[in-house]
């Protein structure tokens, strides 16, 4: 039996007051590959942010159940030690920390939170050495600072990386697929696959272009407009987008 | 969540409540207050010094009394009250100790509580094969306990509490002392010269390498008591040496002076290495209380090719003022300056250096790193400076301000005197806000808003970080609220 891993019910959400999320709702059961597709301005990394719980992003109505837990209850950190993961359209740079500290400082906080033992920096640079080999990425990167001179494939590539570190119940993906080469795209998509193609893990894939489905077979497809989701279907949604655009297919 | 919520995350993150803020219950033996003739004299004999020393302070105070307060610094000095204040103060006087097990408990529980116990660094150190750390524990204005002392002599190093080396060493400590910083310098070293209480003396002999870091730890632990450290490292041809010098202070409701005085004397290729953790009480929320730190430290690179390295780490004190300095006399002689300095609350700091280049072919590098916080002040002040028959000369600077919330400042003021046009001078200054992505960043990926801030001041303090000793890495980063560098590599 499948559970939701995510329930969004009767979302409302602003920036600065600016209504953008409009009575959205949606589930995700666990299992589950869902894209979420949409022109620009339709919502779509406000919905990734509000998730998140990215500060300026004001929900102003609906609820969010998270695995059981209400996540708007929740500080960002707390989201991710749940077993939320958020990849980020446009990571950031912080100079000086590396990323191999980021990541274990960040996964040992989360373990923490439940209650689990801190891995040992050997432990820790197992792991990283084998999610990095996964996504074809030089594990020497890592030692680096976190995204600091790293092309944007690369800045994708390793988020998909710290997917596979935090190893999530639940990846929001807001366009991981943005400014990716075919070889990083087949990468990109090969990752999310192995690591959270499994019954018990989900993925919110949010996308503007059909391309990165073709990698990442979705097991349905909404699309978003004027912050709701007005149609769903099956993965052929997307190819139907693709080709008639969003115009007709949101009308 | 808004916005306006993790700012003020950001800031009760970096504004953690001082944790070491304790006073523990030691009998004091206090010179009377103010400051006169008798006072020195006071404490000149307090101390069995020699005629000789007494003349000196005597000197000293009389050319004091002549001094004209500071005025250029970007502080907000409160008026001082010289005969408000005690000028000495000792733990009871106890017969002579032979070893840490005949010091006070409570002096041994106060250096537990700061995470630095000396017991456990004598097990340390007493490993076969370990590397080893010399603490010259300052307790208050006396040296209670020495260690290794007898290790160092071996090797031919002089460690020892400058009131001993008074009396063993006269002969060098004539020599050295008021060689680099002259009593008349300023207002605060010629007080300090006047009524030093104690202080470390480091003689490396030439050719040797001194066997281990070299650490004092200082503490205030009397209200109203200034504290008038005096330090004096003197480095013979060819000699090495890392000294570490660590601060902490109870919580105190009165202001506090403290001035002291660090001169470092290199010859012909001699390395001095010298490290700062200073963690002064620097006052509640409010600036109430914290400690006032006029410092004045500055190295001679007198020989060819000697080389004086500082690094400082300054989280404490409610008024900081102090610019480690190097004259670069010496042909081919080096100078370097790494400093992270945070300010938060109501703190103030105006922190730098000077590179005095005299020497042809003499390079400096001065790296600053300042965080702002709450309605801190934090100035960079630093001088360059390129006598005219210095040939070639080097100097590389940067400074990076990072600022946190909107209420505190960052200055840097960069004072660059070249007079020899064959000299190679840069500066860089960077000045950037934490910003609402890399904290999100970090929160989404599991570290709260205060893990989030640490780690991200901790990347930015980075380059000066890793210049300190590894015994003092741990405490720095600690002062910064950071936790432990990954093991990377």
């Amino acid at each position: 039996m499948s559970v939701n891993v995510l329930k969004i019910s009767n979302l409302h959400a602003t920036i600065a007051d600016k209504s953008i999320i409009n009575g959205l709702d949606l589930v995700v059961p666990s299992g589950e590959v869902h894209a979420i597709m949409g022109p620009n301005g339709a919502g779509k990394s406000t919905l990734a942010y509000v998730l998140g719980g990215r500060p300026g992003y004001d929900v102003t109505g609906g609820s969010v159940d998270f695995d059981g837990q209400d996540l708007f209850a929740m500080e960002p950190h707390e989201r991710a030690a749940a077993g939320l993961f958020l990849g980020f359209q446009y990571p950031v740079e912080i100079p000086g920390v590396s990323y191999l500290q980021f990541l274990r400082e960040s996964l040992n906080a989360q373990r923490r939170s439940r209650g689990e033992a801190d891995l040992s920096g050997a432990e820790f640079i197992r792991l990283a050495k084998a999610k990095a080999a996964l996504l074809g990425m030089d594990a020497e990167m890592l030692k680096r600072p976190v995204n600091v001179g790293f092309s944007g494939g690369e800045k994708k590539r390793a988020e998909m990386v710290q997917m596979g570190i935090m190893d999530p119940k639940l990846a929001i993906l807001d366009e991981t697929d943005s400014g990716l080469d075919i070889d990083a795209l087949k990468a990109v998509g090969a990752g999310i696959n192995s690591i959270m193609r499994a019954p018990d893990k989900s993925v919110l894939l949010i996308t503007h272009y059909q391309r990165l489905l073709d990698y990442v077979k979705p097991d349905r497809v909404h699309v978003l407009s004027a912050g709701k989701i007005v149609r769903s279907g099956g993965p052929e949604l997307a190819h139907e987008l693709e080709r008639e655009g969003y115009a007709e297919v949101a009308a | 969540m808004t916005e306006a919520v993790t700012n003020r995350q950001a800031r009760d993150a970096i504004a953690k409540d001082y944790e070491w803020g304790f006073s523990s219950a030691i009998e004091q033996e206090f010179a009377p207050k103010g400051l006169n003739e008798d006072t020195v004299r006071f404490i000149s004999a307090k101390k069995n010094e020699p005629q000789w020393m007494l003349d000196w302070r005597l000197k000293a105070y009389r050319a004091w009394l002549e001094m004209e307060e500071i005025d250029w610094a970007k502080l907000d000095i409160p008026a001082i009250d010289y005969q408000d204040a005690y000028y000495y103060a000792a733990p009871k006087a106890k017969p002579k100790l032979g070893s840490l097990d005949e010091v006070d408990p409570e002096i041994l529980r106060v250096y537990e509580k700061l995470g630095i116990p000396i017991e456990e660094q004598k097990v340390l150190a007493g490993v076969e094969g370990a590397r080893k750390v010399a603490v010259d524990a300052v307790f208050d204005s006396v040296s209670v306990a020495t260690t290794f002392r007898e290790e160092l002599l071996r090797a031919g190093v002089i460690f020892l509490s400058i009131s001993e080396a008074i009396k063993e060493y006269p002969d060098l400590i004539k020599k050295y002392l008021g060689s680099v910083v002259p009593q008349r310098d300023n207002l605060f070293a010629c007080l300090n010269a006047a009524v030093f209480s104690d202080g470390t003396f480091v003689y490396v002999p030439e050719g040797v390498r001194c066997p281990m870091e070299l650490s004092t730890y200082f503490r205030i632990n009397a209200e109203n008591t200034g504290q008038f450290e005096r330090t004096l490292i003197v480095a013979e041809k060819g000699s090495y040496v890392s000294y570490l010098e660590g601060c902490t202070a109870p919580m105190r409701d009165e202001n506090q002076l403290h001035a002291a005085v660090v001169e470092i004397y290199a010859h012909e290729d001699a390395e001095v290495k010298y490290s700062t953790v200073q963690n002064w009480y620097p006052g509640d929320a409010e600036g109430k209380g914290g400690i006032f730190n006029f410092v004045t430290k500055r190295a001679m690179c007198a020989g060819d090719r000697s080389k004086v390295s500082w690094t400082q780490v300054e989280t404490g004190s409610a008024i900081t003022w102090k610019y480690p300095s190097c004259i670069l006399k010496g042909a081919d002689s080096v100078g370097e300056f790494y400093s992270v300095a945070l300010t938060n609350n109501r703190q103030q700091a105006d922190t730098g250096t000077k590179m005095v280049h005299i020497g042809s072919g003499s390079r400096s590098t001065i790296v600053s790193k300042g965080i702002s916080a709450g309605h801190s002040n934090n100035t960079y002040r630093g001088l360059v400076k390129v006598m005219p028959g210095a040939e070639n000369v080097r100097n590389f600077t940067q400074c990076d301000s990072l600022l946190l919330g909107s209420e505190c400042g960052a200055h840097t003021v960069p004072y660059i005197e070249v007079r020899n046009p064959t000299a190679q001078v840069e500066h860089e200054a960077t000045t950037s806000k934490i910003s609402e992505d890399q904290l999100f960043y970090a929160m989404a990926r599991g570290l709260d808003a205060e893990s989030a801030v640490a780690l991200i001041v901790n990347g930015f303090a980075r380059e000066v970080l890793k210049q300190l000793p590894m015994e003092f890495a741990v405490e720095a980063q600690k002062l910064l609220g950071i936790s432990l560098e990954g093991s990377v590599g």
